[in-house]
């Protein structure tokens, strides 16, 4: 019974962590400026494609008709060159192989752009309108992104493979001194755990032991203040919009072996990582951060086939019944400050 | 009469039941005119209207006004399969449902407000919309969507006469609700909901609610207990949802989850915005834009882009043509979303602001050095 229990435990860690790095982006942005981002899980896709656009890049072949091979039936064949196999030979074989953790070289510099021009461009001037406003605007933005996304790479999902020496699955049972093939979890979902981790543990670290992340721990306390002492806070703030969506964009790239991306995606996780931050308080980062994992290991277990017996389709609302619940009873949520968004 | 409504109102409601009935005519010109489209228009203005009660009146922004919507077709599909082909008893029963449903979504969802208030009514139509896909399939036929059937019981009808051969199509009493019947029979009900809407909004109840949108904590101060009155207008406006579900059943009769998705949820949102929220006219007009320029939209394609553009030289027509392309058919929701963020960043009020700003400057035009404001001519509202 145990090992059954912990494997639904780590089974829920890989969604868990894609939400805890997209509510932490979430959170940044509510915490720093204020604005309530329905555009934020289209950055988490756009993440996602640009790990299709690197595979693309270098998947790109020359073609060309060889006369002298010929196929069984007598025709020339076609032969197929990859351009990076040519260039680089054995090595551009590894780079096609690693092409989704290489693409994060891509999505950090291509998350900072869109982030800051998505912020400069249009949010920063709804900082003084209703919440109800940015909100429309921004789900009006990531319907428009949704639909470039669609105009670029078409509606059906990208299938991503992951690299060779990441597939298969780990014997953590063996690991940890129990019975070998026991309990056994795929490679990558124990990667991406791992690179979550590492990524939540960054955005902490540059909070909280640089000068910057301090100028910006004490603009989410108190913003006028900051400004009066005649620290730029806008410009540290539009940074850190970059960041969050430097974030999103990570855990967007490394998703994609899990789950094909197409141009819903963006919409599929935001609703779920609304609900983790509100589930874990508004503005509060170590909040969303547990409750991502908190919700995605719930959900693990609420698909369990005995739990399932019990309580039909449990699985498939757990998410918001438990949103339900705390909102209700515990209005700012697991760990929100008291008087933040407590209305 | 007159104690009824006033003359202006008087003057508005009659000019929109006439634009509504000669609908058929004057959308002739935008090659509208058919009844399956019309129908469309007369439906989601009714969708529109009960949402703007709630979100025009109160300020409470709701993300799950699809749930009532789809409440409503299953409740209706399920008239006509149980009880009777006649349209009567199915919108009675789906208005009763989907009011059921809107008394508890709501009782819950308004204890609390702003933005939490959205993500409550998210939750909800989200967890309604998932589990019609998976556990309810008995009752929602799932995936496939629900749909009627030969051999359905439908015990009303069964009471009086023997079912008649053929498929069963919803009725009126006997009579058809194919064609312009149908049309007419929606655009009953869109009459109806918005002399509703306009009584709300004249009344006490629709001051308070307004009252309950600039300032709550005031309102509250001032001795209203707001819960009451924010959950009435809720329920109003889950039931006129509800209708709509019911009335599209009758046109198209397959109810299926995916009306309930968040993204329709959505589309009410940006019918009500792009018209105008909290104007009496505004969310139809938007309803009836976003649903024409749907259907105009998507049935553009190459061929008729390279109509469009044969006065272009035929490099500068590719372009064009590639260009354009990408904003219609398919594509036709970028085109929506850009509009809408427009809107929202340069006319927050919608069309109807449009239309009393450019009503303002032509009364600034025409009267020289008088003031805008005495001779700003009043918008219908």
């Amino acid at each position: 019974m145990f090992e059954v229990i912990f494997l639904q435990f780590l089974n829920g860690l890989d969604k868990g962590s894609a939400y805890a790095l997209i509510a932490l982006g979430l959170t940044i942005v509510f915490g720093t400026l204020g604005v309530v981002n329905f555009a934020h899980g289209a950055l988490f896709m756009i993440g996602a494609f640009c790990a299709v656009a690197f595979r693309y890049l270098l998947t790109l072949e020359t073609v060309h008709v060889d006369p002298t091979k010929l196929s069984p039936w007598g025709q020339p064949l076609e032969v197929r060159e990859p351009l990076v196999q040519a260039w680089f030979g054995d090595f551009g074989a590894i780079l096609v192989n690693y092409s989704v953790p290489l693409s994060l070289l891509l999505a950090v510099p291509v998350m900072l752009l869109v982030g800051v021009a998505m912020e400069r461009g249009l949010i920063k001037f709804f900082y003084k309108r209703p919440h109800a406003e940015q909100i429309l605007v921004t789900f009006g933005l990531a319907i428009v992104i949704g639909e470039v996304i669609k105009a670029l790479f078409g509606p059906n999902p990208h299938p991503q493979p992951m690299p060779t020496d990441l597939r298969g699955a780990a014997d953590i049972g063996a690991w940890l001194g129990m019975q070998a093939g026991v309990i056994t979890y795929p490679l990558w979902r124990l990667v991406y755990f791992l690179f979550a981790i590492a990524i939540i543990g960054a955005v902490f670290a540059f909070l909280q032991f640089t000068t910057f992340g301090m100028v910006v721990r004490a603009g989410m306390a108190d913003r006028e203040t900051v400004g009066l002492l005649g620290i730029n806070i806008d410009r540290r703030f539009t940074i850190m919009f970059g960041i969050a969506a430097i974030v999103a964009g990570m855990a967007g790239v490394m998703y994609t072996p899990l789950l094909p991306p197409s141009y819903t995606l963006g919409m599929e996780f935001l609703v779920i990582s609304f609900v983790v931050v509100v589930v874990g308080g508004m503005g509060s980062l170590p909040g969303a951060v547990a409750a991502g994992f908190l919700l995605g290991i719930l959900q693990s277990f609420a698909s369990m086939t005995q739990v399932k017996a019990i309580l039909p389709g449990i699985d498939q609302i757990i998410i918001y019944l438990v949103a339900v619940v705390i909102l209700l009873v515990r209005p700012r949520g697991l760990m929100g400050r008291r008087g933040v968004m407590e209305a | 009469m007159t104690s009824f409504m006033s003359r202006r109102d008087l003057f508005l409601f009659a000019g929109f039941t006439g634009v509504v009935l000669l609908l058929p005519i004057l959308a002739a010109p935008f090659g509208a005119a058919y009844p399956d489209l019309l129908q469309r228009f007369m439906i989601f203005g009714i969708f529109a209207t009960g949402f703007n009660i709630l979100f025009g009146l109160t300020g409470y922004l709701s993300f799950g006004h699809a749930a009532f919507f789809g409440i409503g077709s299953y409740a209706a599909m399920w008239s006509f399969k149980l009880l009777s082909l006649n349209a009567v008893p199915a919108l009675l029963f789906a208005l009763i449902v989907s009011g059921v449903f809107a008394l508890a979504i709501g009782y819950v969802s308004l204890r609390r407000s702003g933005i939490y208030f959205s993500i409550l009514t998210l939750a909800f139509a989200q967890m309604c919309y998932n589990l019609a896909y998976s556990v309810l399939t008995p009752i929602t036929n799932g995936e496939t969507g629900l749909r009627m059937a030969l051999d359905d019981p439908r015990y009303l009808d069964r009471l009086f006469a023997e079912p008649a051969a053929g498929m069963p199509v919803p009725s009126l009493f006997g009579m058809s609700l194919g064609g312009w019947n149908g049309f007419y029979f929606s655009a009953f009900f869109l009459i109806a909901s918005f002399l509703l809407a306009m009584r709300i909004f004249n009344s006490p109840f629709g001051l308070a609610l307004k009252g309950i949108k600039s300032n709550q904590t005031r309102m509250n101060y001032t001795g209203f207990n707001t819960r009451p009155y924010t959950l009435t207008a809720f329920v109003i406006s889950g039931m006129l949802a509800g209708l709509a579900g019911a009335l599209l059943v009758v046109t198209d009769p397959l109810a299926g989850a995916e009306r309930m998705r968040w993204t329709a949820s959505g589309e009410v949102v940006l019918m009500t915005i792009l018209g105008g929220v909290g104007t009496l006219v505004g969310p139809v007009i938007g309803a009836w834009i976003i649903k024409y320029f749907e259907n105009i939209f998507s049935s553009f394609n190459a061929n008729v882009l390279n109509n469009f553009y044969s006065f272009l030289p035929d490099g500068v027509r590719e372009v064009a043509v590639t260009i354009s392309s990408k904003f219609v058919g398919e594509g036709w929701h970028l085109s929506l979303g850009l509009v809408f963020v427009l809107i929202v960043v340069f006319l927050p009020g919608g069309l109807m602001e449009g239309f009393r700003r450019i009503a303002a400057w032509l009364g600034r035009m025409g009267n020289g050095s008088k003031r805008a404001s005495q001779v700003g001519v009043q918008p219908a509202e």
